[in-house]
């Protein structure tokens, strides 16, 4: 008689690599943090077979919420077939079984580094942000406790403070991507670093988002239908980046935000969305009568470079 | 009848009235049963040596600091009861919005890393004000009501000689308007000239917009230049209190005489 005769046969505990304990304060701490818009929860961030900085964070929430039935995307400054989008996304797969895809209306579970996609989501996909400093108000305030004491208070005096500044130095607002918004009328939150352009997409949006730091170790969320207003001076309006009026070197498309590729003379522009081009691209190869090429692009935010 | 009315001061109720306070820090017993009340528009000094109790007792009136027992009311609207038992953000509000501080060191006060304009502008911006146009002029009158030069307006305190510094604490502590202005030591520090314009200021400020005032000082040719009564403090006591010119003409305690006497 020996023990492997007395017990059970290996089977697996659970799936989606992070073991149930994990999963479960995650999950606390995730509702947490969707009872309390916009707010950092601390959390245990785990070791992933990944390096912190490297999207730790927003993973530990994808594997959380992943399931088999899942249809994952993951983006990286807009792009699906980026080195880490395209094994982070084969990671979660290999990990859960969930299904892979580049397709923003396909996908269940949305994890994304610096883009929100062009395309509406809906109230049936969640997004998941990759955030590297959860904390707006690091650049006014380097202690921490200070800081939450500050969150607690709701004095973001000095945020308005670093605004007024750049107003006076240059006549306009400086900050580009991570623009602090207020979320819900009551806690300040960095966006992630994702650009201007994209945050008005979170504001009273029907998808749940999720903003995670794994070396950082806070979480964050923006429920649906939550206001998220940045922060600007009632006579200064908001302003996104300009694009507007770009178009596509590659998809001919216009009206989204765009990366610039400089040439020996100026620069070409190529939509961000990397998918939302191959679509683009697809349907007028459609329309053109190459067969099999037909797809569907869904509802986007901006329409002709505006948001309505 | 007429003769019998009492002077005109006491017929207004004291704007702050503090009565009973006790603070001590483990042995030291920093304030020991004080009672002050400042009336509107007058500037109360006190004055007394290290260690007397006087900072502590300004930090008080700026809610920095509860006392063990004692009770603090402003004569305000909406301010009825303790100020010590508001909860954190009531004071923090209080302190923003109605009551303005100059330290003696201005690294207190100030954010060195930020414009002085910037300074001055974040006390309106925790009021409420959110139109950049607005903050800009409020930020540039309450900088010109403490004959700041508006062209430094944009530089950072920590490039601003110290008596520069002082003057961006005080627009930043009237920018508001505060009902009570608290000056701890405002201009020890500064070299005697820079001191009398300083003072000057006040002074104007004071005649201008009636502020209630109360200063802190070790200084007595300060207080005899600024000060409306003298409170005089020792090993958190009061041990005498009167007029300006009575405590220093004729000082009753022996205390304050050798005071008066150590200045002559």
């Amino acid at each position: 008689m020996t023990i492997a005769a007395l017990t059970k046969a290996w089977q697996p505990m659970s799936y989606g690599f992070l073991d149930p304990s994990a999963k479960r304060e995650l999950r606390r701490k995730m509702l947490k943090a969707i009872a309390v818009p916009g707010c950092q929860m601390p959390y245990a961030s785990r070791e992933v077979p990944m390096a912190r900085g490297w999207g730790t964070g927003g993973l530990q929430v994808t594997l959380t919420l992943l399931k088999p039935q899942s249809v994952v995307k993951v983006i990286d400054q807009g792009a699906d077939d980026s080195v880490n989008a395209a094994s982070i996304r084969s990671f979660l797969s290999k990990v859960s079984g969930a299904a892979e895809t580049w397709d923003t209306l396909a996908a269940t579970i949305i994890q994304s580094r610096h883009r929100i996609p062009e395309e509406r989501l809906r109230a049936d996909q969640v997004l998941v942000l990759q955030v590297p400093n959860p904390e707006p108000l690091r650049p006014v305030e380097p202690n921490m406790s200070i800081a939450r004491q500050m969150h607690a208070d709701a004095d973001y005096g000095r945020l308005w403070l670093i605004l007024y500044e750049q107003m006076v130095r240059a006549g306009r607002i400086m900050e580009g991507a991570a623009y602090p918004a207020l979320v819900n009328g009551r806690h300040v939150m960095t966006p992630s670093p994702i650009p201007r352009w994209d945050v008005p997409k979170l504001h009273m949006a029907q998808h749940l988002t999720f903003l995670s730091a794994g070396r950082e170790k806070r979480l964050y969320a923006v429920p649906p239908f939550t206001r998220v207003e940045p922060l600007v001076f009632s006579d200064v309006p908001y302003q996104v980046e300009d694009h507007g009026g770009l178009t596509c070197h590659r998809s001919g498309v216009t009206g989204y935000f765009m990366n610039e590729i400089p040439q020996d003379v100026g620069s070409v522009f190529e939509l961000s969305d990397s998918h939302l081009g191959i679509k683009a691209i697809r349907l007028s190869q459609a329309e053109g009568g190459v067969e099999g090429a037909a797809d569907q692009i869904g509802p986007t935010w901006y329409e002709n470079g505006v948001m309505p | 009848m007429n003769a019998m009315l009492p002077p005109q001061l006491m017929t207004t109720p004291p704007l702050l009235t503090m009565t009973g306070l006790c603070r001590r820090y483990g042995r030291v017993t920093a304030l020991d049963d004080v009672s002050a009340m400042v009336y509107p528009g007058e500037v109360l000094g006190i004055v007394g040596e290290s260690g007397s109790g006087k900072s502590t007792l300004l930090r008080m009136m700026n809610l920095e600091d509860t006392p063990d027992s004692g009770d603090y009311r402003l004569a305000l609207p909406d301010l009825p009861g303790n100020l010590f038992d508001l909860d954190r953000f009531a004071r923090r509000m209080l302190c923003a919005t109605r009551i303005g501080i100059v330290y003696q060191n201005p690294h207190q006060g100030l954010l060195m890393k930020h414009t002085s304009s910037g300074n001055v502008a974040e006390r309106l911006l925790i009021a409420g004000e959110r139109s950049f146009a607005a903050l800009r002029a409020r930020g540039r009158v309450a900088l010109e009501a403490s004959e700041f030069p508006l062209d430094r307006m944009d530089a950072r305190p920590i490039e601003l000689s110290g008596g520069m510094q002082q003057r961006v604490q005080l627009a930043k502590a009237i920018a508001l308007e505060p009902a009570l202005l608290l000056l701890d030591e405002p201009t020890t520090g500064l070299d005697v000239s820079v001191q009398a314009l300083v003072l000057d200021t006040l002074k104007r400020l004071q005649r201008d917009r009636a502020i209630t005032m109360v200063i802190v000082s070790h200084d007595l040719g300060v207080l005899r230049t600024m000060a409306d009564r003298v409170m005089v403090m020792r090993h958190g006591r009061v041990v005498e209190q009167g007029l300006a010119d009575q405590v220093f003409q004729d000082p009753q305690h022996e205390y304050t005489q050798s005071l008066v006497h150590a200045k002559l």
